[in-house]
């Protein structure tokens, strides 16, 4: 059933608005350079800082579709009624929101890194950092969707909520310190279902 | 055989007290309406009996089984079909309750009274011997309210167990539970 769940939700994805954040993550590194000026080794220096920043912004788009609706609409009572427990819900959502957004930005990257005059070496760093820490974005991601769904004014609390919580992807991932990288996502992706399930569970009426 | 059982159950919500000490009992073959004014808790009461909300005190004791309520649970962008299969098809439920012909009209399309029959479909093609109905006759026309009582016939009779919420009267002869407001 995990499987047919996250087939579902990459199917939701990709025929929604799966384009939406890596369209938003290229747009922050493409206004970057207009607001600092076309100073190459500036822009080099801070490129894979910038990089990050717009990947954090960019997971944050999707949030109000993670688990909102399906709540709405009685879909998360049914997977229950299934024998589908919440927290496997949440796994599947955990790998789905990742597949869909994950690799497109890290190959949106590519494009990104160009903009902001990165060399070869410092792209890999990047592209390396963010395949490991954005699996535990996408994890913090669906935790927080969880915790919001179904209150008023979700999608800003939401970023409240997200961003301090992405705080050390964000300084392990910049700072390419790469195995406190990967023990950040992993304990985010590891426990995100647990949290995403409480809440789903406790958001029942 | 009992596919559903209350024992001395008390459901409180929001600091309201909406039924106390409730015992009930539905075996194999048997039905029964929850009645009762606006919220008096019928829907709660369904819920319950779902496994989606917990009593304060008292047992709930269920069988595998279906529900239908308000929430569609059906992905609108996809045709019918292929979003009552998500949930394991419905196939001859589907012909039952007259919607055969829609199977590859996307939900979205759909009209309110088609989607409630597409989830009582969805209910009986389940094929859990307990059936947890909450306000069927909803948005439903005279052709379907008649098709919802053949299908309740049928699955009574093969052994299953109807609850169903309703603060009017259902086709057919059911022994009723009144919840006070």
């Amino acid at each position: 059933m995990i499987g047919v769940l996250i087939l579902r939700d990459l199917r939701r994805g990709f025929t929604g608005a799966a384009w939406l954040p890596v369209a938003f993550f290229l747009l922050v590194a493409t206004l970057v350079p207009f607001a600092v000026g076309p100073d190459a080794p500036l822009l080099a220096r801070i490129g894979s800082g910038v990089l990050w920043v717009a990947a954090l912004t960019a997971a944050l788009l999707p949030i109000d579709r993670l688990i909102e609706p399906d709540r709405a609409d009685g879909v998360l009572d049914q997977l229950l009624l299934h024998g589908v427990a919440e927290e496997s819900v949440a796994f599947a959502k955990v790998v789905a929101h990742w597949l869909s957004f994950g690799p497109l930005l890290i190959v949106a990257a590519i494009a990104a890194s160009a903009l902001l005059a990165m060399d070869g070496q410092s792209l890999a760093r990047t592209e390396l950092a963010l395949a490991i820490g954005t699996p535990g974005l996408a994890a913090l991601a669906v935790a927080v969707a969880a915790l919001t769904a179904g209150l008023p004014r979700a999608g800003s609390l939401a970023g409240l909520l997200l961003l301090p919580l992405a705080v050390p992807l964000l300084i392990f991932g910049a700072a390419n310190a790469l195995p406190l990288e990967a023990a950040v996502s992993l304990l985010l992706t590891a426990g995100a279902p647990f949290v995403a399930g409480a809440a789903i569970r406790a958001a029942r009426t | 055989m009992t596919l559903l059982r209350f024992e001395q159950v008390t459901l409180r919500r929001g600091g309201r007290t909406l039924f106390e000490g409730l015992d009930l009992a539905l075996g194999a073959g048997e039905c029964l309406r929850v009645s009762g004014p606006n919220g008096s808790g019928k829907s709660s009461l369904i819920r319950l009996a779902a496994g989606l909300l917990r009593a304060e005190t008292g047992q709930v004791e269920r069988s595998r089984l279906a529900l239908a309520d308000d929430h569609v649970a059906l992905d609108r962008e996809l045709p019918l079909r292929r979003a009552l299969g998500f949930w394991g098809g419905a196939g001859d439920a589907m012909a039952a309750f007259g919607i055969a012909h829609l199977a590859d009209v996307p939900v979205r399309l759909l009209s309110s009274g088609q989607i409630k029959r597409a989830t009582l479909a969805r209910v009986a093609g389940s094929g859990a011997p307990l059936w947890l109905l909450d306000e069927p006759l909803n948005a439903l026309d005279t052709d379907a309210a008649e098709r919802l009582s053949v299908a309740i016939g049928r699955h009574l009779s093969l052994g299953g167990a109807v609850l169903a919420a309703s603060h009017q009267p259902l086709p057919g002869d059911w022994p009723v539970v009144e919840l006070g407001a």
